[in-house]
């Protein structure tokens, strides 16, 4: 049976935040988790963004406990947009990227963007002086 | 060393379809097993070209004139201020120009929306005169609308340039890019082996009347550029080890693509253009030849520590191992970055490639070569005593 990674953007209500609610995907979805960001706040919307991992049963019945919880589940690429039409390819943004979501080609020396590896960091954003990433991780 | 073509030898051949021309990456690769002697022989032309952030750039416009006319002595474009200073309907647009409320979008951005036909709005302000009785103008200009738009870059193409690091804790927000702190990267703006003046660093075929790609037309260079230093630390090959020399250049903004012509805004910097430039080289002689042959790893630049004031010096590496992705830098490894476009200047050298190869685009001998022994003045700041002050 093959694993499946998958990413997304999590946004737990304000009452939510006492709950254990990652020891469940682990525990009970036997899903591999791991926390790439996080902004929990006591009282306010929490956001995490999460990377898991496991059989694709399990992913699915995990989000199903998520969203039973009140928890907003998101799948990351949703938040994030990159306009590659109107690329120079300069290389700005490859710079910042440490992710390893963006790096130059060594023989075309065109940006190859692999989504896989983002984890919403955001320098892209600002670092791109044509501004053709979108990506929103706040609201 | 004897010539063995001249301009109008490799001309003639043009026009009848039969120079051979390699872009500069191409004749690099050749040298690796040819020699100078061999290169000379078979290749007529040379393209090199670059597509990189260049500040000093700006484009001049007559708007035409209104009934009633106006002097234009305050001029805005899409509220980014134009120079006013210039007779009734001229103006200079620079690239860098902003308006404090709006600094993301500036006069590369104002050239962009002409190039792409967008509207853009004039308004003016004038003190009002017996012959421009007019005071004020508000009204939608575009690129079929104007008489004349140049574009008049006043240093563009630098002769290599340096590569920056950030040695503080802070990141910089830079020209070349977002520097983090510590080290963390490295960015780089020269096309290297493809690069014009990397090419010809002793300006042989290179000077005033060059016939040019720019921005997606033909046009000329036409001075040396601002800031022409030809005195800086040189390799064992003559070639600079840091930015040197840079050229003037002009060529018709009417005629001219967004492909090749960009407005960029970095971060806590501000806004520039990228600048498409093409040149061909005309392999005259043996010398030009070897000139033209060099790569990558044998063409090295600076690297300094943007994050400090004065720029210190950390070391000096080739394009090759910027290329590589990872640079060593006092002891620490680092990763690089390009900013300018590798790709776009591949795509400049090669239209220009076909373009001579068609009999298309001729070579224009330089009308005046560019002085030598050049060098940088500091800006020296004096006391300055006011008149009628109590001094």
């Amino acid at each position: 049976m093959n694993l499946i990674k998958r990413k997304v953007i999590l946004r737990f209500p304000p009452q939510s935040g006492d709950k254990p609610l990652s020891y469940v995907l682990v525990k009970d979805y036997d899903l591999r988790i791991n926390i790439l960001k996080a902004e929990v706040m006591p009282g306010k919307t929490g956001r995490l963004l999460l990377e898991m991992e496991g059989l694709q049963e399990n992913l699915d019945k995990g989000l199903a406990f998520l969203e039973r919880h009140s928890v907003e589940c998101q799948p990351m690429e949703k938040r994030l947009s990159f306009n590659q039409n109107n690329c120079i390819n300069c290389g700005n943004c490859t710079a910042v990227c440490f992710a390893g979501a963006l790096s130059m080609n060594k023989d075309t020396w065109k940006l190859e963007f692999n989504q896989e590896n983002c984890i919403l960091c955001e320098l892209c954003v600002k670092a791109c002086p044509l501004r053709l990433f979108d990506i929103d991780f706040s609201e | 060393m004897s010539s063995i073509k001249t301009y109008q030898e490799i001309n003639d051949k043009i026009r009848r379809g039969e120079a051979v021309v390699l872009t500069a990456e191409e004749v690099a690769e050749m040298a690796k097993t040819s020699t100078p002697e061999e290169i000379a022989e078979k290749v007529d032309v040379v393209t090199t070209a670059t597509f990189g952030a260049m500040c000093s750039s700006g484009a001049f416009i007559n708007f035409g004139h209104s009934n009633p006319p106006i002097r234009m002595e305050k001029i805005r474009l899409n509220g980014v201020p134009a120079y006013g200073g210039l007779a009734a309907v001229d103006t200079y647009i620079g690239a860098t120009s902003v308006n404090s409320d709006r600094p993301e979008y500036g006069g590369a951005h104002i050239i962009q929306d002409l190039i792409e036909g967008k509207d853009v709005i004039l308004e003016a302000w004038g003190k009002g005169t017996d012959c421009y009785p007019r005071k004020h103008i508000r009204t939608k200009i575009n690129k079929y609308t104007v008489n004349d738009m140049i574009l008049f870059n006043p240093r563009n193409a630098y002769q290599n340039y340096n590569v920056a690091v950030n040695t503080t804790s802070k990141t910089k927000y830079t020209y070349m890019g977002t520097l983090l702190p510590n080290m963390k990267n490295a960015t780089y703006s020269t096309a290297g082996e493809l690069s014009p003046l990397l090419n010809d660093p002793e300006f042989k075929t290179i000077g005033i009347g060059t016939r040019i790609f720019i921005g997606g037309t033909t046009g000329y260079v036409v001075w040396p550029g601002t800031q022409f230093h030809t005195t800086r630390p040189k390799d064992e090959n003559g070639v600079p080890v840091t930015n040197a020399a840079t050229l003037a250049v002009i060529g018709n903004l009417k005629e001219m693509s967004s492909e090749f012509l960009q407005a960029a805004y970095y971060e806590k910097y501000g806004v520039s253009l990228f600048v498409g430039i093409g040149i061909p080289i005309p392999v005259l002689d043996v010398e030009m030849a070897k000139r033209v042959s060099i790569n990558n790893s044998q063409i090295q630049t600076s690297v300094l520590d943007y994050g400090t004031v004065g720029q210190p010096k950390l070391g000096q590496v080739t394009y090759e191992q910027l290329r590589s992705g990872e640079i060593e830098v006092n002891g620490q490894k680092v990763r690089t970055a390009p900013v300018a476009s590798l790709a776009k200047a591949r795509e400049i050298a090669d239209i220009l490639k076909g373009q001579i190869q068609r009999g298309e685009f001729l070579l224009q001998e330089p009308i005046q070569m560019f002085p030598s022994n050049t060098s940088l003045k500091p800006l020296v700041e004096v006391e300055i005593k006011e008149e009628g002050s109590a001094l």
